[in-house]
């Protein structure tokens, strides 16, 4: 928190409270050109996966399950027309959210994202009745029915949104850390946003001042390869984007986004670092969506291959799969668990589509809190 | 040839300053970059520099003078081969009116050796508004400036309020850019007084996260006009979320910052936003003239669980009114404030262009025309009712903004009168605003484009159908 600047020896007035993780020292400014930003990948590289036992396996897998038969149900109403607007899903990108989610300390920790955001509200175990029927406008949605698909929130899970504006959710959750840095809860922030919001000009305004004020906060680019329809490589000079918070001494790491044990054991390390009072880290996720950018891109901007070449080989699901029936999981018990989330899917949609809109007088509540 | 050192001018609205300290004494020899004295403005304490070599002659100002106006003639310094002790100043040009007109006539076609004073000169007032009614009779008053009615709202909050914190540009070991902040970085520290770099569009963002994440910011913006980087979250992330969220998140923030015209900064540095944060459903906006409103509603907005935009001006920072001594000075939010009863006009005014609204009306009192002065001080929500209550007394409704005329608060204002008080006007409602154009940073054109006393009286004269 080195807030008040001293002006002879540039340290910080308030060391952190808390001692650092890892090589602190080769980190700091002191350090000079010899500061160490790769320290962190470092550790990662020795040891790339999280070693999951089998219920933890079973649980990431059921997680990652219920996000896509979630987003292939809301696919299929907006098809209906029972969804409205901007619908944007998170199909093939499932192992970022519940990979990172499951590394954070439940009720300490907040979490804050893009408008992508139905996959992390139930990484989160939010109900999937409430998201659903959010996403159809009922009065029983997570949101009143006043928010829709992008602008979700849960305070009671410490989920901050749900934010229609990319890159707005980056500053946003640099002030959910400053929060908790402030009342030394211990808790970190976990923003997520993707190569897009990556090139907004808030994001570097926040690196700085969470590098320089120490915030507990983790920012995690969900590189899905496309703005919209705009590929990284034509969007961005430097494509690599675990490497821009270099310029404010922010440490980079970057994990396979398909795969939610290196995704958690990224997390892990991340988060021990942060929660050191060691400042912020930035992860990249190197990951892929198979729909459109929303419901209504044809994504023709890439080929059918490519899309397919992902499916077939990097899905996280069938990865994930493939692991457990390692482990020596019976392909039936798998079998079991999707017929569970299918039918707790469709009873969201059956709610979604039975429940009903918001009263009229609705219109007019929540604007302000207090009346004037 | 004796030099006369002016009282110089360190900001652009200082018109006087403190002679704080002479750091030279009559008969030193000085030369450039020489510190002479120290002047102390209501912001800052400033040192005043030699531009020239010389002997210090007479000191004509001494030190502690308050007051001193810009210009004023402080010390004399002789050149080379003066007589140091004898340099007088220069004797002050012969009158015009003795000159020979030929004389004249060639003075006036020149170019006026110094500039015509600034428009802004013409936004000073003098007038005081009426005792609120919201505060008890009896109760003790003390002169309080506005800036340090805002600085004492925030520190009272924060003593009362742990999760209350001030961030910003240069409000902490500066002491705040417009010397708003002084004193909080020595009472409460740098965890709750925060520097923040340039970087309005972060430290918004961050400041409404931190209102997401329970505590309670008072974001500075050094001036309004800098938050047009910032107001994405200021409308998107601050104002929507709570009704995008079926009201479970919360922002109880407090954007705050001097806004309107200051003084010769030109286009970029001078504009009203009030029109463009009162249209936004969802955010408070507040806008208020003297030092008794400026603590009660400022303290107001930081109880507030609604994110709060509040409008100070620059100009009125030094201005001193009376407030009350109360343990607990709030005001409520969204109530307009009679500033001077009267009965033939309605003049309805916010923030700077109340106080040229009380001097308009006590030129129109002279004329026989009873004014009544509503200072709205909220902008949002509006109090409808009590511009209504007045119109339905006095019949006549014309509005003083210190702003652009199109899509205003005037044009509001207007609006509730037709769509409401149609049967009760005896004249059409008249908007006084600034002229629809960029703030010109030239003093005659700056003089040309702002509101007036004057112009607010010939509005009233005309709506009450009377000739100037």
């Amino acid at each position: 928190m080195a807030r008040a600047a001293s002006s002879s020896s540039g340290k910080p007035k308030r060391a952190p409270s808390k001692k650092p993780a890892a090589e602190p020292a080769a980190n700091t400014r002191e350090g000079g050109e010899k500061f160490a930003l790769r320290s962190l990948q470092e550790s990662f590289e020795k040891d790339r996966r999280f070693p999951a036992d089998e219920a933890q396996l079973l649980h990431f897998y059921e997680q990652m399950l219920l996000i896509r038969r979630f987003e292939e149900k809301a696919g299929q109403l907006y098809g209906l027309g029972l969804i409205g607007g901007f619908c944007h899903l998170y199909i093939g990108q499932e192992a970022v959210a519940v990979g990172l989610q499951s590394a954070l300390e439940e009720g300490k920790d907040s979490v804050i994202t893009g408008y992508r955001d139905h996959g992390h509200m139930l990484a989160y175990g939010i109900d999937p009745k409430i998201i659903m029927a959010e996403l159809t406008g009922r009065h029983a949605g997570i949101s009143k029915g006043k928010g829709g698909s992008m602008h979700m929130f849960s305070t009671e899970h410490a989920f901050y949104g749900g934010h229609g504006i990319v890159g707005a959710q980056v500053p946003l959750g640099g002030g959910l850390a400053l929060a908790h840095q402030y009342r030394d809860d211990g808790g970190l922030c976990l923003v997520y946003f993707g190569d897009g919001a990556a090139n907004q000009g808030q994001v570097y305004e926040t690196f700085n001042m969470a590098s320089l004020w120490k915030l507990p906060i983790v920012f995690a680019v969900e590189n899905n390869q496309y703005a919209m329809g705009t590929s990284v490589k034509r969007s961005s000079a430097e494509t690599e984007f675990y490497r821009r918070g270099t310029a404010f001494r922010i440490p980079g790491m970057k994990a396979d986004g398909m795969d939610v044990l290196q995704v958690h054991r990224a997390g892990e390390i991340a988060f021990d670092y942060v929660r050191g009072g060691n400042g912020p880290v930035l992860i990249e996720l190197s990951t892929y969506r198979y729909r459109g950018h929303s419901m209504s891109d044809p994504a023709k901007y890439r080929t059918r291959e490519e899309v397919q070449e992902v499916r077939e080989h990097h899905d996280p699901i069938e990865g994930i799969k493939a692991d457990l029936l390692k482990a020596g999981v019976a392909e039936e018990k798998l079998k079991d668990i999707d017929k569970q989330i299918r039918a707790t899917v469709a009873a969201a949609a059956d709610f979604a589509e039975s429940s009903p809109e918001p009263e009229p007088a609705e219109l007019y509540t929540d604007v302000l809190v207090g009346s004037y | 040839m004796a030099i006369e050192l002016k009282m110089p001018a360190l900001s652009p609205t200082m018109e006087e300053g403190t002679l704080a300290k002479w750091l030279v004494k009559e008969g030193d020899q000085v030369s450039a970059g020489d510190v002479l004295a120290e002047i102390e403005t209501d912001k800052a304490t400033m040192e005043f520099e030699s531009i020239d070599e010389g002997t210090v002659g007479k000191i004509l100002v001494p030190e502690g003078a308050e007051g001193v106006k810009v210009g004023t003639v402080i010390a004399v310094l002789a050149g080379e081969g003066e007589d140091a002790s004898a340099v007088t100043p220069a004797p002050s040009p012969a009158p015009t009116a003795e000159a020979p007109a030929e004389q004249q006539k060639a003075a006036e076609s020149e170019a006026p050796k110094s500039p015509a004073p600034s428009g802004t000169e013409k936004l000073a007032a003098k007038a005081q508004p009426a005792a609120d009614p919201e505060v008890p009779a009896g109760t003790n008053m003390i002169k309080l400036s506005v800036r340090e009615a805002l600085r004492d709202a925030m520190a009272e909050e924060m003593r009362l309020d742990e999760r209350v914190f001030v961030m910003g540009e240069e409000v902490a070991e500066y002491q705040g850019a417009y010397k708003v902040t002084q004193g909080l970085l020595e009472e409460f520290g740098p965890r709750r007084v925060i520097d923040t770099p340039i970087t309005e569009y972060g430290f918004a963002g961050i400041g409404t996260g931190a209102a997401m994440g329970g505590l309670r910011p008072i974001v500075e913006f050094m001036t309004f006009n800098f938050a047009m980087q910032a107001i994405d979250h200021v409308v998107n992330s601050a104002a929507k979320t709570n009704y995008m969220s079926g009201g479970q998140m919360r922002i109880p923030i407090v954007f705050r910052g001097p806004n309107g015209a200051a003084s010769r900064v030109a286009a970029q540095h001078s504009q009203n936003y009030a029109p463009w944060y009162a249209s936004v459903p969802g955010l408070i906006v507040i806008a208020p003239y003297d030092a008794s409103d400026a603590k009660g509603l400022l303290k107001a907005a930081i109880r507030c669980d609604d994110p709060v935009v509040f409008l100070e001006n620059e100009l009125v920072y030094g201005r001193t009114f009376e407030v009350a001594q109360l343990d607990d000075h709030v005001l409520p939010i969204g109530k307009a404030r009679i500033v001077r009863e009267g009965s033939d006009v309605t003049i309805v005014s916010y923030s700077i262009a109340v106080g040229l609204a009380l001097e308009a009306a006590e030129t129109l009192a002279g004329e026989g025309i009873s004014a009544e002065v509503i200072d709205l001080r909220t902008l949002r929500p509006l109090d409808r009712e009590a511009i209504l209550t007045s119109l339905a007394k006095t019949n006549r409704l014309i509005i003083a903004e210190e702003g652009w005329p199109t899509c205003s608060i005037a044009s509001e204002v207007t609006a509730i009168c037709m769509e409401d008080g149609f049967d009760l006007l005896d004249a059409p409602v008249l908007r006084v605003c600034n002229e629809d154009v960029p703030l010109p940073y030239a003093a005659n054109l700056e003089h040309l484009a702002l509101i007036d006393a004057g112009r607010i009286a010939e509005a009233a004269r005309k709506v009450c159908y009377r000739q100037g």
